[in-house]
């Protein structure tokens, strides 16, 4: 009974700090740890933090140029993530259809043996 | 509710009365037609479950029990762990009477607390406001088909 389809994943973006970052890196394309802790109500520590986080679950990458270390969006990865969070909205949408039908079905069931019943 | 982040809503009105859906969301074997395939589920404060899907499975805390009108549990808390505010999901349904029909909504909450334990208690209370659907359909273009 896991969160699908990645448990990693979901604890990495389920953050609003780790978001906020993720959000930065998004709109601005690459940029250093510095520049991102510029951007945000948080110390640098924490951005690193959570650079090291949204980095493990693969959602950006790192790259040196010079002394700097950018860092960047991984496009696939998100998509992935994107698809996998709009899939487990989706997984209730689902069970809500059966809901209805499991008891559209009951109530009718139902309602045609009382007809019967006082016919 | 204040504390949670990650937070998923959907509904759906049913041609049926509130107390023909209260049973299909409460009555375990009505649950294995929708959701899990082994459901054993003690539909009261406090009782004890467990869902099982396939080889997968855990246990389940309920919390209301206001029939017909509401019924909420907590699950993907860690096996033989007590669920609290941080280590699960909370799934709370509410039915309302539209004349002969039902409206059934359900909300999951909880995911951004389990997060949230191993992170520095930082100054995000500005993020906090903004939801997960906001940021879901943002990033993606995502535009949810619920109604």
């Amino acid at each position: 009974m896991k969160i699908e389809p990645d448990d990693d994943l979901w604890a990495a973006i389920a953050d609003p700090s780790r978001r906020r970052v993720l959000d930065l890196l998004v709109q601005h394309g690459e940029a250093t740890a510095s520049w991102l802790a510029g951007e945000v109500p948080f110390t640098r520590q924490a951005v690193s933090k959570h650079l090291v986080v949204l980095e493990e679950v693969g959602l950006i990458a790192r790259r040196k140029q010079g002394r700097e270390v950018l860092y960047r969006v991984e496009a696939g990865r998100l998509d992935e993530a994107t698809r996998a969070m709009a899939a487990v909205a989706r997984q209730w949408d689902r069970r809500l259809e059966s809901i209805k039908r499991l008891a559209e079905a009951a109530h009718a069931e139902a309602t045609r043996k009382r007809s019967a019943a006082s016919s | 509710m204040s504390t949670t982040d990650y937070q998923i809503e959907s509904e759906i009105l049913i041609d049926a009365p509130a107390e023909v859906v209260w049973r299909t969301i409460t009555e375990p074997d009505q649950i294995t037609q929708w959701f899990a395939d082994k459901v054993e589920l003690e539909v009261t404060p406090g009782g004890r479950g467990y869902m099982g899907f396939g080889e997968q499975g855990g246990p389940v805390v309920v919390e209301t029990v206001d029939p017909p009108n509401r019924f909420s549990y907590r699950w993907n808390h860690p096996t033989g762990e007590e669920p609290t505010t941080l280590n699960s999901l909370l799934v709370e349904f509410t039915l309302v009477r539209e004349g002969d029909r039902t409206r059934l909504r359900v909300v999951e909450s909880g995911l951004g607390s389990i997060a949230r334990t191993d992170i520095d208690k930082q100054r995000y209370a500005s993020e906090h406001n903004e939801g997960w659907a906001k940021f879901l359909d943002r990033l993606a273009g995502v535009h949810s088909e619920r109604t």
